[in-house]
């Protein structure tokens, strides 16, 4: 009976956690919906497009030479408006956007107004997925890199507290003012301009090797500088953060009780320190994932790195709104399913939080 | 009051014994001294004016030079550009009018290891009918070389010697023949008109410009009475000024100087109201709790799940809109943050605390309670953080400008960066006008971070280091 009261009341929860993260999730597609197409501004732009073309078509067409002015007006605005309702142009804006809200709600992204993919689809969905195994070699390998230093790195420095590499890390952290980006340009002064060891840019030399193996050396040779300049960004900063992190957790009161109560260090250390860390852990660690899979896009631009982050600063550039919503679509829904699972695995893995409603 | 002062004393005292602290201080002082110069010196519509008028303004400026002062560290010597204008009798250039035909002489001596960067003369002239004019160059101990005759537009008129294609097919066959071997590449008119004239010149790596007297004759005849004419020669040089030069000979100490300025009200602004909104906000969402509060935070889950940088970046592509209105823009967009959420844990606990409770108790009004209260009692802990996120916004501007959506008018640093990267001045080796924005964002930015982390000891000495 006590048991299906708490399932009871945790489904409870999760649905109502659920659906206020949907809302976020619903007005911020509506909102980039908005931004994206400069509240109906784009609309306008495509229909003065296409009425250029087809007023050029049929000034072009042998067949309508001969007709009277009104005649030909005629023509062309029946055919402006036919290629307008094909288009979806004919309701107002706001009707519209609905509507794109609820395609992009249930990802159904539709296709691109001017991009393709190098494969040569228009499918948003295939451009964003051709682009994506970029982003997720670069950025969720180096995040990765990054969470491991700081981590075991914080570890460390947190038992060595004061001593000269703790004193080094600290010192060094104001370096992590300046952002990857930035180091990159640096970098790219050095390796590529100066010593001409590693590449500019881009991700694979041209043309592409055709040997698997000398493919990935390639690769890899590309990756090298945009890796080294987040790891100097941000591997003292994490570091830092991550021992004032156990520092904190190992001055509590009941690590000194446990320590008052004579266990040993390493019992203290695993049961008393390091567990309760662990959920902060685990949703630094799935926060960074899931912002990895948005790319960067200044360390992308700078890089030439054909990501996702690149491919959101195209879509801009073209004004394809379709692309630009598909992206922060998919970054929203895995954003909110990420906050979503988290919240509810502590609550059933960690006693502190309790439950409200 | 006196309390107040040696507090303040004592804390200035204790934040000095940091070295970094006080290097930050310093650096900041420096930077918020150039940009007040700046601003008084250099009015901002001016700058913009200097900025945006184009090539056709700085003609007398080198493409890409380097600064000057890159010839103290290196011993080939980069020349200056010499400019000789019959118009000023200082320098080198003199005038000879006699009836209808002219003569003008430009001497100047060269000393330099390098070759100019480019030629150019041009002319200005009053008359009705035809001016005809003819270019003689004359190197150190050699013969006059005719370079070109041709007549004269009225008005202003140039000679760009550098892009005379006729001119240098002419000289690179000139060469070859007097040192009887073939060029291994066609040298350029700046190339061939400097170089040495012997087995140097074939090739780019032995060649070297001739030192000594040059002697520029221009020959001419007029076809009428009452003419006037004046010509000025123009040697580019390949450094210039404290700063050099870009692509469009624009000098680059005007962006530079201005771009201080830009980057310091940017950032500090963003920074303390940022800090500042957040923190009200979590406070007055701590205090009231309920309705206001849950509504301040789903606002803050919706800000947080919006990409900030790929909205930032359609705003400002879409809308084109200028530094100050981006600035706007970016502290709505972050107000409602992370850093709302790490404040309204603090003011939960805080709003627990004793005295909160007598002032409840004494019946201090919520505003009181909220601004007299709570926020006083983070505002210490926070500033760390505010300090150190000057600098994040500082390259959020400059970040911006890399991808090319900043401010169109405003000289900045990272529109510098951005105009360097599109004109290629890494492959190409202009190396000065990536780095000398570069540098000055890094010092800005360093200033701020060596002083936010001193701060973060003081404020929070719980974690200070033994």
């Amino acid at each position: 009976m006590k048991l299906m009261h708490g399932v009871l009341r945790f489904a409870r929860y999760a649905a109502k956690r659920g659906a206020v993260l949907f809302v976020v999730v619903v007005l911020a597609v509506y909102a980039t919906i908005l931004i994206a197409n400069m509240g109906g501004y784009v609309d306008e732009m495509v229909k003065s497009q296409v009425m250029a073309s087809v007023s050029q078509s049929v000034a072009q067409n042998p067949q309508y030479k001969m007709l009277p002015y009104e005649e030909k007006m005629k023509i062309i605005n029946s055919l402006y408006e036919a290629e307008l309702r094909r288009l979806g142009l004919d309701q107002s804006f706001y009707v519209r956007s609905f509507i794109y809200l609820g395609s992009a709600l249930t990802m159904d992204l539709g296709r691109a107004q001017y991009m393709t993919s190098d494969s040569g689809s228009t499918i948003v969905r295939v451009i964003i997925t051709e682009r994506l195994p970029a982003s997720i070699l670069l950025f969720t390998s180096v995040n990765l890199m990054l969470f491991f230093i700081a981590l075991f790195g914080g570890l460390a420095l947190s038992h060595r507290y004061g001593s000269k590499m703790d004193k080094v890390v600290v010192s060094l952290s104001p370096l992590s003012s300046i952002p990857g980006w930035f180091y990159g340009i640096f970098l790219i002064l050095i390796f590529a301009a100066w010593l001409r060891i590693l590449p500019y840019g881009g991700m694979v030399d041209a043309p592409p090797p055709k040997d698997a193996f000398a493919y990935a050396l390639s690769v890899l040779k590309h990756m090298a500088l945009p890796a080294m300049s987040w790891l100097i960004a941000y591997s003292v900063i994490q570091t830092y953060v991550k021992r004032t992190f156990f520092l904190m957790f190992s001055s509590e009161d009941y690590v000194e009780m446990a320590k008052a109560k004579g266990l040993p260090p390493k019992l203290v250390e695993r049961r008393y320190i390091l567990r309760p860390t662990l959920p902060p852990i685990v949703t630094d660690l799935a926060l960074t994932l899931i912002s990895s899979w948005m790319g960067a896009i200044v360390t992308e631009r700078v890089f030439n790195w054909p990501g996702i982050g690149s491919l959101f600063y195209e879509a801009i550039g073209f004004l394809d709104s379709p692309v630009i919503v598909g992206i922060v679509v998919i970054y929203a829904y895995l954003l909110a399913v990420t906050v979503l699972i988290l919240d509810l695995v502590y609550m059933i893995v960690d006693p502190r939080i309790r439950m409200k409603g | 009051m006196a309390t107040e002062k040696s507090g303040a004393k004592s804390f200035l005292k204790s934040l000095l014994t940091y070295r970094s602290a006080l290097a930050g201080v310093i650096i900041i002082l420096f930077m918020v001294s150039l940009s007040l110069y700046t601003v008084i010196a250099i009015p901002y519509p001016e700058a913009v004016r200097l900025w945006r008028l184009g090539e056709k303004s700085f003609m007398d400026n080198p493409r890409v030079a380097a600064p000057s002062w890159v010839n103290l560290f290196t011993s080939k010597k980069l020349p200056e550009t010499i400019i000789l204008d019959t118009r000023s009798s200082a320098s080198g250039a003199s005038k000879a009018i006699v009836s209808n035909t002219f003569r003008f002489e430009f001497t100047f001596s060269y000393d330099y290891d390098e070759f100019p960067s480019e030629l150019n003369m041009f002319f200005f002239s009053k008359f009705n009918k035809t001016l005809h004019v003819a270019v003689y160059w004359q190197k150190p101990g050699g013969e006059p070389l005719k370079l070109k005759d041709f007549t004269l537009k009225a008005g202003e008129d140039a000679y760009y010697i550098s892009a005379d294609a006729v001119l240098i097919e002419r000289l690179n066959k000139y060469l070859s023949e007097k040192v009887g071997a073939g060029l291994n590449q066609t040298l350029k008119a700046e190339e061939a008109l400097f170089a040495v004239e012997d087995q140097s010149v074939l090739s780019r790596d032995t060649m070297q410009p001739a030192k000594g007297k040059y002697k520029v004759v221009v020959e001419g005849t007029a076809f009428e009475e009452g003419y006037s004419v004046d010509a000025k020669l123009v040697v580019y040089g390949k450094v210039h000024g404290i700063a050099g030069t870009d692509y469009h000979r624009r000098d680059l100490s005007i962006a530079l100087l201005w771009g201080a300025p830009i980057a310091l009200s940017f950032g500090v602004v963003a920074a303390v109201a940022v800090t500042c909104l957040q923190m009200v906000i979590a406070a007055v969402g701590a205090w009231y709790g309920g309705r206001a509060d849950s509504l301040i935070q789903r606002a803050t889950e919706f800000t947080m799940i919006l990409p900030f940088l790929p909205v930032l970046m359609m705003i400002s592509a879409f809308y084109k809109i200028n530094i100050w209105v981006l600035l706007l823009v970016v502290i709505a967009l972050s107000v409602l943050g992370y850093g709302t959420k790490t404040y309204r844990a603090m003011f939960l606990q805080i709003r627990e605390f004793p005295y909160v409770e007598a002032a409840k108790a004494y019946g201090a009004s919520n505003k009181r309670i909220i601004f007299r209260y709570l926020v006083p009692k983070v505002l210490p802990t926070i500033i760390p953080s505010l300090v150190l996120s000057v600098a994040d916004f500082v390259f959020l501007e400059a970040a911006l400008a890399i991808l090319g959506l900043g401010d169109p008018d405003a000289p900045t640093w990272g529109k510098m960066i951005n105009d360097a990267y599109g004109a290629g001045a890494l492959y190409l080796g202009y190396y000065h006008w990536i780095l000398e924005p570069a540098l000055l964002l890094v010092v800005t930015t360093l200033g701020f971070a060596l002083l936010g982390f001193a701060l973060d000891k003081i404020f929070n000495p719980r974690l200070r280091e033994v």
